[in-house]
C-alpha cells in the first residue's frame, strides 16, 4: 500500500497556512453533531479535548489514572521550546525547524517539523494566558534557557516542574469544558480496542478497572493520545501505567506502527541499584548547563570522587566535543556514557554510572544560585540516593525516557486507518531518530491545541455522518474478543507473576535493543521473547476475577502487548540496515563511533502492517524528501 | 550501603466501599532499604500472588513524586513521617529492622474507599471544575511578553501551582477540609494578573462546591501544611479568606 502524507504543496514556510485554507471547515451548528473520542489525557489529549469541545464537538474523554490530571506529561521536567527569539541570540523559527530535523538525525517529516515550529510560539502565549507561571526575568518578561542539543536560549520553563505546569493549564481547559457539559470525563476506564466499521474508527471498548465492566463508546472520530511505550523495557522513567496497549490495539486494527525501534535513552537518570526496583528516574537534563560529565581518567580507578585530582579526570563530552561540550544531544550523550562504563571508567557501586558534577558552577556561582535553578531535583536525587549533590557529584546513567516511534500518521495527525488520529508521544512523526530537549511537550501541545482542531474538520465534514451506534456487530466482535483475552489471561493459574514477566521481557529488550544494537544479539532477543510469551500464557498467573478492581489483571494485558510489540520493535531494528539517533547498530559507526546513517537505502519512515497473529508484519515505506534541510553527518564537535 | 530489614506490615484490607474493611497482618522480608515504600509493597504483593492470596490494592503512577496519584497513611501520618514527600519517594531506609508499620487509605467522607488502599479523589476534579482555571480559549492570545509578570508574584505563583491533588491535606485535616487544595489553586491565579478578573467568583464557586461535596470547614489545625508532600503554605488558605470575603463584600456575581 503506498503511503500518502498528503503533505500539502507550496514552500515549506508556506504549507500550513495554504492548507488550513484548503481544509473543509465544519459549521459552527454542525460541530455539535459530532462525536469525538479522545484517549489519554497528557499534553496532547488534554489539550485536544478541551479546543475541541471550545470549537462546539462534543467529546469523551478517557484516561486509565484516577484523574486527568495524573498522565505522565506531568513528569516533564526541563521546559517547552519556541521560537520566539526572546533572548535575541539568533533563534528563528526556521532555526528550530533545523535543529530538530538534524537533531533527530534526518528521519523526520520536514513539513511536519517545520510546523511544529511554527506554531510553538503560540503555545507560550497560549500558555501564558493560561496562568501558566513560568520563569521570569527582573523586569517581569518571561526567562529562557539553553537546554540539550541547542545553542541558543529557547527553552520556557517552570522550575524543574515544566511538564506539570503546562499539564495543568490543560487540565484546567479541559475541566471548564468539563464543567460546561461539553466533555464527558470517563477517568479510570483503560482502551482496548478500536472499532472499525466499514474500514473507519467508530468507536472505543474500554474496561472500568473499578468494576471490570466492559463498555462500548461510539464516535464519528477516534483520537488516541496514550502516550510512549517506554515500559517494553520495565525500567523506564515511564509511569507505572504507561504502555503500548491502546497504540498497539489499533495496530491490529490496521493502523500502522511507524519506527517502533526509534527509542531514546536519557542520559541524565539515577543509576539502577537493585533487582526490585520499578522505576528510574530522570534528573533534568538542563542540569547539563551547569554540571560537568566526567569518569577517572584510569579504568579501574575506585577512588571517591573527591579524592581524585582534576588531572585525572576525564570530561570526556568536553574533550570530544569542544562545541557543544556537556550540551550534545541526548543520543550522544547516552552513547558516550556506555563507551566510558564498558571501559571500566564508570563510578559508583556498580560501576554503570558517570558523574555530573556541580563544583565548578557552585563556585562561580554560589551555592544559592545553582539552588534556585535546580533545587528540587537536588532534593529528588537526594530522597532516592541519600547523597547530597552540593557535596559530592551526582551519579548518572543513561535510561529509557521516550520513544519516537509510534503510530504512522500523514499530514493532518490522521493514521492510516480513516477517522484514526493520533497526537503527541503516541505518533511517530515529528521527532525522526532522536529528540531534543524541551521538544516533547512542544509537540503534545502543538498537536492538541493548534493542528487537530483545524485537520480533523477536514475528515468529519468530507466523512458525512453516520449514525453508528454501540449495538452494531463490530461492537459485539470487538467486546467478545477483549472478554474473551480477559478470560483467558484469568484462567491460566500458572506459577509466575505478571512482574516477573515483564522484568524478564524488559531485561532482554534492554541487552539486546537498548542503547547499542547488534543483528546477532536482535535474532536471539526475537526468539528469547517469542519463548518468552509462550510461556506467559501457560504460565502467568494472574489472581482475583474481572468483576473488580483487579490491579494484577490491568498489568497483564498491558505486558502481554508489550510481549508482541517488543517483537515488533526488534523486527523494526533488523530492518533498518544503519545507524541513526537512538537506533545504533554497532556494524553501522563512523570512526569516532558515531551513527551512520545510510541514506541511500534507508531514508524512509518504516510502517509495519499487521497481518495476524504469528505472522510477520508487512513493511510500507514513506519515503522522506529533504527539500529544505541538507542532509549532512551531525557533528557537535 | 544498602542492607536489608525484616518488617511486620498492619494493612488495611477492604474489598469495596460497602465492606466493612479490617487490617490484615503480613511478613516483609529482606527488604533492601533502598527500596521505595512502593517498592516494599511491590515485593509483599508479588509474594501473595504466589501464594495465591489477594495483593493489596493501592493507587499510584509516576513514582517520582509529581503524578499525586499514590498516598496513603502510615503510621498514623499521612505520606509517611518524612516531611516533604509523597509515599512513592519514602524510602525503606527510614525505617528499622523489626519495625511495625499501619498502612491505611486516606480517609475522608468525601473519599470513597475503593479498595484496600485506593481511594475515589474525584471531588477534587470537581472543585477545579467550579472556577480552576482562567476562561480562556484556546487561540487568539496576545503575545505572552504583553503580560508582565514580577519575579516575586511568579514565585509566590508557581509555590502554589506546585499542588499535586494528592488529597494528603484532606487526610491529614480533622475535619477533612480540602481548604489547602482549593486555596492553592485559587492562590495561583488570584496572584497572576491572567485570573484576577474572575477572581472573586473563582474563590466563591470553588468553596460553594467543596462544602457541597461534604468536605468539612477549616479551623486553623495546620495539620495540612505539616503533612502536604509539596509543602504548600497555609498562607493560601489566608489569601483564599481575603479573595472570599472580598467577593462577598464587593462582587456582584453572588
Amino acid at each position: 500500500m503506498a503511503l500518502d502524507a498528503k503533505i500539502p504543496g507550496g514552500p515549506i514556510a508556506e504549507k500550513w497556512d495554504r492548507h488550513r485554507f484548503d481544509l473543509k471547515l465544519v459549521n459552527p451548528a454542525n460541530k455539535r453533531k459530532f462525536n469525538i473520542i479522545v484517549v489519554g489525557t497528557g499534553l496532547a489529549g488534554g489539550s485536544a479535548s478541551a479546543t475541541l469541545a471550545e470549537l462546539g464537538y462534543n467529546v469523551k474523554t478517557f484516561c486509565i489514572q484516577d484523574s486527568p490530571r495524573r498522565a505522565h506529561s506531568i513528569a516533564a521536567q526541563g521546559g517547552i521550546n519556541a521560537a520566539k527569539n526572546y533572548p535575541n541570540d539568533g533563534d528563528s523559527i526556521w532555526r528550530l525547524f533545523y535543529d530538530t530535523v538534524k537533531g533527530g538525525d534526518f528521519r523526520a517529516r520536514e513539513a511536519n517539523v517545520y510546523r511544529l515550529a511554527q506554531v510553538s510560539n503560540d503555545i507560550i502565549d497560549q500558555c501564558v494566558a493560561q496562568g501558566i507561571p513560568f520563569a521570569r526575568d527582573y523586569g517581569g518578561l518571561l526567562d529562557n534557557r539553553s537546554f540539550g542539543g541547542a545553542q541558543v536560549s529557547r527553552t520556557f520553563y517552570a522550575r524543574g516542574q515544566t511538564g506539570q505546569q503546562l499539564l495543568l493549564g490543560a487540565y484546567s481547559a479541559l475541566m471548564r469544558q468539563v464543567a460546561t457539559g461539553k466533555v464527558e470525563m470517563f477517568p479510570r476506564r483503560e482502551m482496548l480496542d478500536v472499532v472499525v466499521i466499514d474500514g473507519h474508527a467508530k468507536g472505543i471498548v474500554v474496561r472500568n478497572l473499578i468494576n471490570g465492566k466492559v463498555e462500548r463508546h461510539a464516535a464519528d472520530a477516534v483520537v488516541l493520545c496514550t502516550g510512549g511505550y517506554g515500559n517494553v523495557f520495565f525500567l523506564s522513567t515511564n509511569a507505572m501505567a504507561s504502555n503500548v496497549t491502546a497504540a498497539y490495539r489499533a495496530y491490529k486494527k490496521g493502523a500502522f506502527f511507524a519506527n517502533p525501534c526509534f527509542t531514546q535513552i536519557h542520559p541524565t537518570c539515577i543509576p539502577v541499584h537493585g533487582t526490585f526496583q520499578s522505576k528510574l528516574t530522570l534528573m533534568s537534563e538542563s542540569l547539563r548547563n551547569d554540571g560537568r560529565v566526567w569518569v577517572p581518567k584510569n579504568p579501574g580507578d575506585n577512588r571517591k570522587a573527591g579524592q581524585i585530582p582534576e588531572s585525572e579526570r576525564d570530561y570526556y563530552l568536553e574533550n570530544k566535543y569542544p562545541s557543544f561540550g556537556n550540551l550534545v544531544p541526548r543520543d550522544v550523550a547516552s552513547r558516550n556514557a556506555k563507551e566510558q562504563c564498558d571501559m571500566n571508567k564508570g563510578v559508583g557501586e556498580t560501576g554503570q554510572a558517570v558523574y555530573l558534577d556541580f563544583a565548578d558552577a557552585i563556585n562561580r556561582n554560589g551555592k544559592d544560585v545553582i539552588e534556585k535553578k535546580y533545587g528540587n531535583l537536588f532534593q529528588m536525587y537526594e530522597k532516592i540516593t541519600a547523597q547530597d549533590p552540593y557535596q559530592t557529584p551526582m551519579m548518572i546513567y543513561p535510561a529509557i525516557h521516550y520513544t519516537m516511534g509510534g503510530l504512522w500518521v500523514d499530514y493532518n495527525l490522521m493514521s492510516n486507518l480513516p477517522g484514526l488520529f493520533v497526537l503527541g508521544e503516541a505518533n511517530f512523526s515529528d521527532h525522526g531518530a532522536n529528540r531534543l530537549g524541551a521538544s516533547a511537550l512542544m509537540q503534545g501541545l502543538a498537536d492538541g491545541y493548534f493542528v487537530l482542531p483545524y485537520t480533523i474538520g477536514g475528515y468529519l465534514d468530507g466523512n458525512a455522518k453516520a449514525d453508528v451506534t454501540t449495538g452494531h456487530k463490530a461492537f459485539d466482535e470487538s467486546e467478545k474478543q477483549v472478554t474473551g483475552r480477559i478470560d483467558r489471561m484469568l484462567s491460566i493459574n500458572g506459577k509466575r507473576t505478571v512482574d516477573d514477566f515483564h522484568k524478564t521481557l524488559g531485561r532482554i529488550m534492554w541487552e539486546y535493543c537498548g542503547m547499542a544494537r547488534n543483528n546477532e544479539g536482535l535474532e536471539v532477543a526475537r526468539r528469547m521473547i517469542q519463548e518468552l510469551r509462550a510461556e506467559f500464557w501457560e504460565n502467568v498467573r494472574v489472581p482475583g476475577a474481572n468483576a473488580d478492581f483487579n490491579q494484577s489483571l490491568e498489568r497483564a494485558g498491558r505486558v502481554a502487548d508489550f510481549l508482541e510489540f517488543g517483537e515488533l520493535m526488534i523486527i523494526d531494528a533488523l530492518a533498518r540496515q544503519e545507524s541513526c539517533g537512538g537506533h545504533f547498530n554497532e556494524k553501522f559507526a563512523t570512526e569516532e563511533h558515531e551513527a551512520l546513517r545510510d541514506d541511500d537505502n534507508f531514508c524512509h519512515a518504516a510502517a509495519w502492517e499487521h497481518t495476524g497473529d504469528d505472522r510477520e508484519p508487512e513493511f510500507h515505506k514513506e519515503p522522506l524528501e529533504f527539500e529544505n534541510v541538507k542532509l549532512t553527518q551531525r557533528s557537535y564537535k | 550501603m544498602t542492607k536489608t530489614i525484616n518488617l511486620t506490615l498492619k494493612v488495611w484490607r477492604q474489598n469495596g466501599p460497602k465492606d466493612k474493611g479490617r487490617f490484615d497482618t503480613y511478613h516483609a522480608e529482606n527488604i533492601s532499604t533502598d527500596m521505595s515504600f512502593l517498592e516494599m509493597l511491590d515485593v509483599v504483593n508479588d509474594q501473595l500472588t504466589i501464594d495465591e492470596k489477594a495483593p493489596i490494592a493501592f493507587d499510584h503512577d509516576c513514582r517520582e513524586g509529581i503524578c499525586g496519584m499514590c498516598g496513603c497513611v502510615v503510621n498514623g501520618r499521612v505520606h509517611g513521617a518524612e516531611k516533604g514527600t509523597t509515599l512513592c519517594q519514602l524510602h525503606m531506609r527510614h525505617f528499622a529492622d523489626g519495625d511495625t508499620i499501619a498502612i491505611e487509605p486516606f480517609r475522608a467522607m468525601a473519599f470513597k474507599v475503593i479498595k484496600d488502599l485506593a481511594v475515589d479523589r474525584s471531588s477534587l476534579d470537581k472543585i477545579i471544575q467550579a472556577g480552576g482555571y482562567v476562561s480562556v480559549k484556546t487561540g487568539g492570545t496576545q503575545d505572552a511578553n504583553a503580560i508582565l509578570v514580577s519575579q516575586d508574584v511568579a514565585d509566590l505563583a508557581m509555590d502554589a501551582a506546585q499542588c499535586i491533588g494528592c488529597g494528603a491535606c484532606v487526610a491529614s485535616c480533622p475535619n477533612a477540609s480540602a481548604m489547602l487544595f482549593t486555596s492553592a489553586k485559587v492562590s495561583q491565579l488570584a496572584l497572576l494578573p491572567q485570573g484576577k478578573p474572575e477572581a472573586a467568583k473563582r474563590a466563591l464557586n470553588m468553596v460553594r462546591t467543596m462544602d457541597a461535596l461534604g468536605f468539612g470547614n477549616c479551623t486553623n489545625e495546620t495539620e495540612c501544611e505539616a503533612e502536604c508532600p509539596k509543602e504548600i503554605s497555609i498562607t493560601n488558605i489566608a489569601r483564599l479568606n481575603r479573595e472570599y470575603l472580598k467577593a462577598g463584600l464587593f462582587s456582584t456575581s453572588m
